[in-house]
This record gives structure tokens, sequence and C-alpha cells, in this order.
């Protein structure tokens, strides 16, 4: 069984124009020490699914899964106490501003000791060993003086560790990082995403990668899940979807990256992800698509077999061709 | 934070010439004679009247009286009041303690009531409990305070009986004032019943005076708390699995304080004007009521000391509230 397995999952916010369907349909799975990355642009609907897991959403959102359980528990009928006595413990997760995600009120050591002390039973005094301990172990140098510092006082690379020191405080089973890297250097992108791996193989938890960049994926993760405009439209393990990518989507993605390119410029898609009033009648992609024909325009594709990649798409492409007459 | 507190004192000066050139003048500028008012109806002769211009120093040139009021300020000196020819410090002193516990009891209560139901609103957005709270606390700061005064009156002394209607206690009990408060005094006094009375003759008072800050406390914190809510910060505390309790009440209320302290802090501006009328409502000899009947008798020195002091009071809170705020936020620290 998986530790995180959802099925069917989407999520409606109301706005003032009505409903918007931000997660559409989408399953996750995720086992013990695995390492799954999840794509797609801005606006895609990745982080919103996740947030709807650890429960972090806005009170203007609307959840509708078929299941989405937990190690055991049902995430979705749980008692708000239940729930969080799990979230922050077995299931954390970190955020892509680490600046503006700690309390400029509190010093360090204060966000991090809270952290232990709302689930495991330690004394003060080991509370404040097992925080020294932490930022140690994600690379803070003078982990002493660092505690009684306050959050303006660090750069961004460093908040970004102390949030995955609070993050891994309690041993989680399964880690969600969404876009930890973005907001960042370069330079330290790089180290923070060592640093994930690196607690991820120590400890053998789970790991969720939330993010755009491709490059990324390629050096991390162990699976991908690609997701366009709220759906997931493809999941492969990662060589086999950079080999051999069955989306069109997850094509047109690839052929973006800059190592890949052949001619003098970039390769892109055309056009933009669909908002809420432009959605396609079809499938979502359509409007994009190099190979979408009038089918793809009206009827909204199911998912494909798991050999190719569950794509949701009419012609799943294999080795970059179109499969017309598979379905 | 030394140079921060300096820098705060050194607009201290400023402010304070300013308001002692306004306290000065305004009471100059209302109509009325103060000597002529002393005589009563019977008048006096001219010769007396400029005798008591030249004692009260009236005939000299306004810039020269200022002059003398300003060195005198500095000497610790507020002149003589016309009426009772004490000190006006001495008198202004001896009532201030009364204010100053109707006002900190007013406060309190608005705090204690107002923040706990901005929190409790803003958690609750647009359902019933917030729609509720904002429509009353609207009520609370519309309602002019002699008539919501009247009315609590009306119901809990007259209707039912439950509350004195005016002065600090009763007349029952009869004790020394030592520390000028009322329910420090009547603890001290060990006359059982005291410091019942004095709660008694406190909480209409409290209540009516207390109102309007409430409401403004109340809704600054709502909206503070909504705008602090959606941060990220928020997130990540609901993300470490903690109470909503200790997400609202303190990762949340801790970064929305900062709007809220100074309206605190303004509002002791309010409760030294709303003291004037609640004091005068339930007789409370406090200072509200001496600068009254102070504007009334034309009482120079009493009114323009009495201004100034309440002006210096409400300079220091909002001084203190200033070296608040970087104890609340370390950010703001410099």
């Amino acid at each position: 069984m998986p530790l995180l397995d959802v099925r069917n999952l989407s999520v409606d916010f109301k706005t003032s124009n009505g409903q918007f369907r931000a997660v559409d349909r989408v399953d996750v799975q995720v086992d013990v020490g695995d390492v799954l990355a999840i794509v797609g642009e801005s606006g895609s609907g990745k982080s919103v699914s996740m947030l709807a897991v650890m429960g972090l959403l806005p009170w203007t959102a609307s959840i509708t899964a078929d299941s989405m359980r937990f190690d055991g528990l049902d995430l979705a009928t749980a008692e708000p106490r239940q729930r969080r006595a799990i979230i922050g413990k077995d299931v954390a997760m970190i955020f892509q501003e680490p600046m503006s995600s700690l309390n400029p009120c509190f010093t360090v050591g204060f966000q991090l000791r809270e952290a232990l002390k709302a689930h495991l039973p330690l004394s003060r005094r080991e509370r404040q060993r097992r925080a020294v301990e932490l930022l140690e172990q994600v690379g803070l140098p003078e982990p002493e003086r660092r505690l009684n510092a306050f959050p303006h006082q660090l750069s961004g690379g460093m908040c970004q560790r102390v949030m995955i020191a609070m993050a891994i405080a309690c041993k989680p089973k399964l880690l969600i990082a969404d876009e930890p890297t973005t907001a960042l250097d370069v330079t330290i992108q790089a180290q923070i995403l060592e640093l994930l791996l690196e607690l991820q193989k120590n400890t053998g938890m789970a790991l969720v990668l939330i993010t755009h960049d491709m490059g990324v994926v390629a050096e991390t993760a162990r699976r991908v899940s690609v997701q366009y405009a709220g759906q997931k439209v493809e999941e492969q393990e990662v060589q086999a979807l950079f080999a051999n990518p069955h989306h069109p989507y997850t094509s047109a993605l690839l052929a973006a990256l800059p190592e890949r390119a052949t001619t003098r410029r970039l390769p892109s898609i055309p056009g933009v992800v669909p908002g809420q009033f432009d959605r396609p009648a079809g499938c979502l992609f359509s409007p994009r698509c190099a190979f979408a024909d009038d089918r793809c325009r009206q009827v909204n594709p199911a998912m494909a077999a798991a050999e190719l990649g569950h794509a949701r798409c009419h012609y799943p492409l294999i080795q970059g061709i179109p499969q017309r007459e598979v379905s | 934070m030394l140079s921060f507190m300096l820098r705060r004192l050194g607009t201290f000066i400023p402010t304070f010439i300013g308001v002692s050139i306004v306290s000065f003048l305004f009471i100059r500028l209302l109509p009325g004679d103060p000597i002529l008012l002393m005589a009563g109806e019977r008048g006096m002769s001219d010769e007396r009247y400029a005798q008591l211009m030249t004692q009260f120093g009236f005939d000299k040139p306004l810039l020269t009286q200022y002059w003398d009021y300003i060195t005198g300020i500095l000497r610790g000196d507020l002149g003589i009041s016309f009426k009772t020819k004490r000190p006006v410090w001495d008198e202004f002193f001896a009532l201030f303690p009364a204010t100053l516990e109707l006002s900190l009891c007013a406060i309190v209560f608005a705090v204690l009531l107002g923040i706990p139901s901005g929190i409790i609103a803003a958690v609750n957005r647009g359902k019933w409990p917030d729609q509720m709270l904002m429509s009353t606390a609207l009520v609370g700061y519309s309602m002019p305070i002699f008539w919501w005064a009247l009315l609590l009156i009306i119901l809990f002394s007259g209707l039912l009986g439950w509350t004195p209607v005016s002065g600090r206690i009763s007349l029952m009990y009869f004790f020394p004032t030592e520390s000028g408060f009322m329910l420090i005094d009547s603890l001290r006094s060990g006359q059982s019943g005291a410091f019942a009375s004095a709660v008694q003759h406190l909480i209409l008072p409290t209540i009516v005076l207390g109102t309007i800050p409430l409401a403004v406390i109340a809704r600054q914190t709502r909206s503070a708390m909504l705008e602090v809510l959606s941060e990220d910060y928020v997130r990540t505390a609901r993300a470490k699995g903690l109470s909503p309790l200790r997400v609202n009440g303190l990762h949340a209320l801790r970064n929305a304080l900062i709007p809220v302290i100074t309206v605190i802090g303004l509002s002791v501006g309010t409760l030294m004007a709303g003291a004037i009328l609640t004091e005068t409502i339930f007789s409370w000899p406090g200072i509200g009521k001496w600068m009254v009947e102070g504007i009334g008798s034309r009482d120079y020195t009493a009114v323009q000391g009495g201004l100034l002091m309440i002006a210096v009071i409400v300079m220091v809170v909002n001084l203190v509230v200033d070296v608040l705020y970087g104890l609340i936020n370390p950010k703001i620290r410099r």
C-alpha cells in the first residue's frame, strides 16, 4: 500500500466570478522512500493538490476526492485534531518563499523548538539540543548562535535551511517541497537540492518535489508526474519520461530545454495555459498542441494505459509519433 | 534602541512647545472675562478691576504673558488657579488618580474584549460571528457617549438597581486617600464592603468610557488579523500541526498587534476627551469634570495647565507605543 494515496482529487476555489477548478481529478501515489517530482507551469495546480493533502488551503477552497489516505489515516474524514497530530510530524512541507515563510516576530530557535514541542515528548533541554543538531544537519554554521537570530537577520538560503530543519524535526515519513529553490540564487539552488536529496537518502523518507524546472527533475526524481491546467497529463519513471514522453505537452516541455535545443532559437510552446474563462471543451492542451485534430478539440481524453504513462491524450506519442490508430 | 528613543524624545520638544501655545491661546480666545466672572453679578469698580488685571498679569502683552507661563512650566510651576487659589499642579494631581483609575479600567476593558472579538471575527470572516461582532462594534462606535451612559443608568441603576448612579464609593465608607486610587485605598482601609462598593461604582463609567475604544480595537484587530492570516508564516505555523489557538493567538496575533497597539495608544487621547463627558455624567471627581468647571469659570491657569498635562500624557503614551513596536516586532528595531 502506498504511503500517500490520493485518488480523483479535485479542488475548486470560490471566486467572485464563480467556481474555479484548480485541480481536476488528479491521482497521486507516493511509496515509502519514493522521490516523486510534480512538474508543471505556474497555475497548473501542482502546489494546490499538495496543500490540499496538508489541509492548508484557504477557506475559499472546496476539496473532493475518492480517497485521500496517508499512512493508513483517511485525511478526508479525519477529525482536525487527528490530522494535526500527523501534519508536521509524519508529513511535513517546505515552501517557495523561505524569507516570508518564517515568522518575523520569533527567533529561529523558538520556531524550531516549537515544531519539536508540538509532537515529541522532549524536555526543554532535549529540545534545545535537538534544535542545534538539526541546524547542523542542514548545514548551518554556528548553530547555537543562529538559534537566537531572527529570520530577517538570515539570507534566503539560510532561511530555507531553517525551514528544512523545521520540516525534518520530527523525522517525517514524507516531505513535500513546494518549489524550494525558486526564490533562491542559482548557486544556492543546487546546494539546497543536494541537501534535500542527501536527507532523503539518509533518513529514507519519501520526497515530493514540486517544481517547474525540468533540469531539477532530471537530477533528483525517481518518478515524474506532469500537470497541466489542473490535470495530471502523464506519469512515468524519470529516465523513461526523458527518453520517451507520451503526452505532447511533456514532449514540448522537454523540447524547450536549452540542453536539447538544436536550433539557434529555443523552441517554445505557443499560447498560454487556459484560464477560468477560456477552458476548451475537449483536451485542455488542444489549442497549443501540434498534433491536435477535431476530436481533441471536442472530446475530453481519458487516461491511457500505464505503459503509455497514463497520458491524458487521444493519440499518445511513442518516440515522438502520435498513435492515431490506438483508440 | 537608545538612539531610537533619543530621536523620539527630540520630536517631543517642538510638539510640547506647539501644545503649550495652543493651550495658552485656546482659553484666551473664548469670550468672557475671568475677572468680571470672579466679581459676580454685582460687578466691581474700575480701580479694583485694574488692580486685579495687574495682579494676574493680564495687563501685559500676550507675548510676555506666554513667556511668563512657559518659564513657569520649566520651573515646574503651572500657576495658581483663579478659583481655588491653589497651585494648578496640586489640583491636577489631586484629581488625576481618579481619572487615571477610570481610564485604565476602560482601556483594560476595551483591550480584553476588543482583541479577542477581533480575532474571532477575522477567523470566522463572513460567517455569523464576524457579522454579529462587527455590527455590534459599529453600533458601539456610533453611539453618543452621553446617551449610552443614560441608557445604562436607566437600565442598571434605575430598573434593576444593580449599580449606583454616581460617585466613586458609597458614602457609608470613609477613609483617608493614600494612593488616590479608590480600588487600592478601599482595599487598604480594611473596611468590609468598601472594595465591592468601589468596584460597583466603577462598572458603568468603565463600560461607557471603554465602548468607543472597544469598537475601534475590535475592528482594527479584525482587519490586521485578516491581513496577517494570509501570510506565508501563518501557513507554516499550520503546517507544523499547531492548534488553531496557537496559530491565531500567537503566530498571527503578534504580527497583527502593531496597528492594534497604535490605536490603543491613540485612544488614550479619546479616553481623556471622553472622560470629560463620562465624569460629568457620573459625577466622577476627576480632571475631566475639573476642566469643564474650569472652562465655565474662565479659570485660565487651570484650563491651560490641565490641557498641557493631558497633552503630555498622550505624548508619553504614544512614545511608549513607539518603543513597544520594536519589542513586538524585532524587524522594526533599528
